[in-house]
């Protein structure tokens, strides 16, 4: 077993909104008015329920509550055991799912205020990440720029299925703010389900929508390097957060083919796809999606061919793996500490 | 691929194209747009002219995405009679099947009946394809075998034109497309599975179609490219399904070959359903093995195209996580992005492995003596 080191970043750890009203507190008197009046009920998304085994590890399990909605658990935990310096906060409460502009852009800033008073206030090592209203890009970039003036957001939070490909034009002015105020952009699991969350329709369960997050990322993957963000945005870093890793290499051999073949189409895409990942796209490790194997371990990363590419994460308070045993076998001395602290300072330049 | 994007090749493979073969992807088109109209009953015909095929997508004619060449297909495919690319069977024999001393050939018709919103006009069209399958290819050259094609979205007219072609030796498979309204593991195709076990003929499965989902699940993306790379996404959604739905666990001799969707992602495929089936087991009980083991033993890939890593080597890799005994060699003739025998497997390869991979495996799954 590859040894944990001390002073790592946990790029992904998962902060739990207990109830809608938690929030009542930093939403202005409308929108109090309309959460009790309306008689709304709490915004859990169907990606992550809250009594499926891998939404909390059975260690990590509250008796009361959600997975994730005490500070304290995950101080005891994954802060202490694993000696970290940080750990990025990214929620993954159902405001996505909103369809009003107006109604999510109250929602996510109440969430960030929420998380900025009641986790960020209360842990010195926690970092945030800037949840943001994609239905208006407008109040996206607002947001962006209103957290952004506190140095403990560092980074901007979207979902991989939300309601457009994430290259398209119009998101552009979230990825001008972001790379202007030094903050990646983290896109993590999860779908707003305003499209069918495979490309292929609507399975029909659980286990397939968990499945299906790697080939949503995979897409988006296409979408925000065939559209040219990072031609546009060459300082703009974004990191695929839950998303898996062992798929990452057959991937870009298969975009890097069509590339070469049909470039015309794209014709500002003027770096190979591989050498553009290898420079602007960051995964997090877990959940790792290998067999618990040395000698495929190996050759996985040895297709990346870059010790750059992967962030270390516990995804907590998700089930990737048990004990201490966030890292998998085989590793080198050298490449954990790429992955718990090099790699993760590298790319959030806010961690500094 | 038809285009050059090697300054310096690798030594040339040691394999002559003298060798047979078996290509696994091969695509006969209608030299007209009338040709099916003989195995078309008059009602159908006059249907096509006043309605058109009412597709799962919004183009009367054409495909949503523009190709990057004139019907996806290579420039110099074009027939000397005339007509578009892969419609003449000796300019394919000359072009193809000659030359590369292709032993079996497995057509696989594209723009057919599948897709289609009337299941009617479905049934009906993929049925003349089958006729026409037979009356222009199979029966005068008897290295080409045919695809059953079936009307995909009404299981019981599909499953009926299984087993009114079971038997009969010019088909060596069922063929569905990837997309289709629903994940392909859900009940409404269990028919055709069903049908295809009994009749002993593998179900096909080619990246494309059309059910009106698009094409990323966050929407309709902008390019040609998104949708060329994302029909292997599509495929892994739909193996997921067919995976999770329990159909190899109901079917257990189905057999079912991933066509022209790549094949480097199986394995990371395969071992993120292992890892996440340990955990959400409870959910489907019906799936009784680790999902590796059904795809393992049930599941066939055709190669091209074939994943291109910068060093060749890292595919090897793959291969051999996937089993050399379930690759098929296919060159997706007439298309553009052509995968040329001669030139797919570096030096290096064990000569079993490589007779596996261009022609046993082919050999050995469709039954060909």
């Amino acid at each position: 077993m590859a040894s944990l080191i001390a002073g790592g970043v946990d790029c992904d750890v998962h902060p739990a909104v207990p109830h809608l009203t938690s929030l009542l507190p930093y939403l202005n008197d409308y929108w109090r008015d309309q959460v009790t009046t309306r008689g709304m009920v709490d915004l859990v998304s169907q990606s992550y329920p809250k009594n499926s085994p891998i939404v909390a590890r059975p260690d990590w399990r509250p008796e009361t509550g959600k997975p994730g909605e005490s500070l304290e658990d995950m101080q005891r935990h994954v802060l202490d055991p694993f000696q970290l310096k940080h750990a990025i906060c990214n929620p993954i409460y159902g405001v996505q799912m909103v369809f009003s502009e107006d109604m999510q852009a109250a929602f996510c800033r109440a969430l960030n205020e929420w998380l900025a008073r009641e986790w960020l206030d209360r842990d010195s090592r926690l970092r945030g990440s800037i949840v943001i209203p994609t239905e208006s890009v407008e109040k996206s970039v607002a947001e962006i720029e209103r957290c952004a003036e506190d140095k403990r957001f560092v980074q901007v939070l979207m979902l991989v299925m939300g309601d457009t490909p994430l290259g398209k034009r119009a998101l552009w002015p979230i990825y001008e703010a972001a790379e202007r105020l030094d903050l990646p952009v983290g896109i993590h699991a999860g779908s707003a389900y305003h499209n069918p969350p495979t490309a292929v329709g609507w399975g029909s369960y659980h286990i397939e929508d968990y499945v299906g997050q790697a080939q949503a990322f995979q897409t988006q993957l296409t979408s925000l390097i065939v559209e040219g963000v990072f031609a546009k945005y060459p300082r703009l870093k974004m990191v695929m957060l839950e998303s898996g890793v062992s798929w990452i290499s057959p991937y870009l051999w298969r975009l890097h083919k069509f590339w070469r073949g049909v470039r015309m189409e794209t014709p500002w895409v003027d770096r190979a796809p591989l050498d553009i990942v290898r420079s602007n796209i960051r995964f997090s490790l877990q959940p790792f999606d290998a067999p618990p194997d040395e000698a495929t371990l190996i050759r996985l990363f040895d297709h990346m061919q870059s010790d750059e590419l992967v962030l270390f994460s516990t995804d907590y308070p998700h089930w990737q793996f048990d004990g201490q045993d966030a890292l998998p076998e085989g590793l080198t001395p050298d490449l954990v500490r790429k992955i718990m602290i090099d790699n993760p300072h590298a790319t959030y330049p806010r961690l500094k | 691929m038809n285009i050059q994007f090697r300054e310096s090749q690798e030594a040339a493979s040691p394999l002559t194209t003298k060798t047979a073969i078996a290509d696994c992807d091969i695509h006969p088109a209608r030299a007209t747009r009338t040709e099916l109209y003989p195995y078309l009953a008059k009602r159908w015909q006059h249907h096509l002219e006043v309605y058109g095929v009412h597709a799962y997508q919004g183009m009367m004619e054409g495909p949503p995405y523009p190709k990057a060449q004139p019907n996806a297909s290579r420039r110099d495919a074009y027939p000397p009679e005339g007509g578009p690319q892969g419609s003449s069977l000796s300019f394919m024999q000359k072009q193809l099947l000659d030359p590369n001393n292709v032993q079996l050939g497995v057509l696989n018709p594209l723009n057919t009946g599948q897709g289609i919103r009337n299941h009617e006009l479905s049934a009906a069209l993929c049925s003349a394809i089958n006729d026409w399958q037979i009356d222009k290819w199979t029966s005068k050259d008897k290295r080409l075998k045919a695809s059953i094609v079936v009307g995909n979205e009404d299981g019981l007219s599909a499953a009926a034109e299984i087993r009114e072609r079971a038997g009969d030796k010019n088909f060596v498979q069922v063929l569905l497309l990837s997309r289709n309204v629903e994940p392909l593991g859900q009940r409404r195709y269990w028919p055709i599975y069903q049908a295809a076990e009994e009749a002993g003929l593998p179900v096909g499965v080619h990246a494309f179609g059309f059910g009106g989902n698009p094409i990323t699940p966050s929407g309709w993306p902008s390019y040609y490219i998104e949708e060329m790379v994302g029909h292997s996404q599509c495929q892994q959604s739909a193996l997921a399904s067919l995976v999770l739905e329990g159909v190899f666990e109901r079917f257990p001799k189905l057999k079912m070959v991933m066509i022209e969707a790549g094949f480097g992602w199986a394995p990371s495929l395969a071992w993120r359903l292992d890892k996440v089936w340990q955990r959400l087991r409870s959910e489907v009980p019906h799936v009784k093995r680790p999902p590796s083991e059904y795809i393992r033993e049930q599941v066939w890939w055709t190669t091209q195209p074939m994943e291109d890593p910068e060093r060749r080597e890292d595919l090897f890799d793959v291969i051999k996580w996937i089993g050399w005994d379930r690759l098929l060699f296919a060159t997706d003739y007439p298309h553009w992005d052509y995968d040329e025998p001669s030139r797919v497997l570096p030096a290096g390869v064990s000569e079993a492995d490589r007779d596996a991979f261009y022609l046993g495996n082919a050999k050995t799954l469709y039954g060909i003596a």
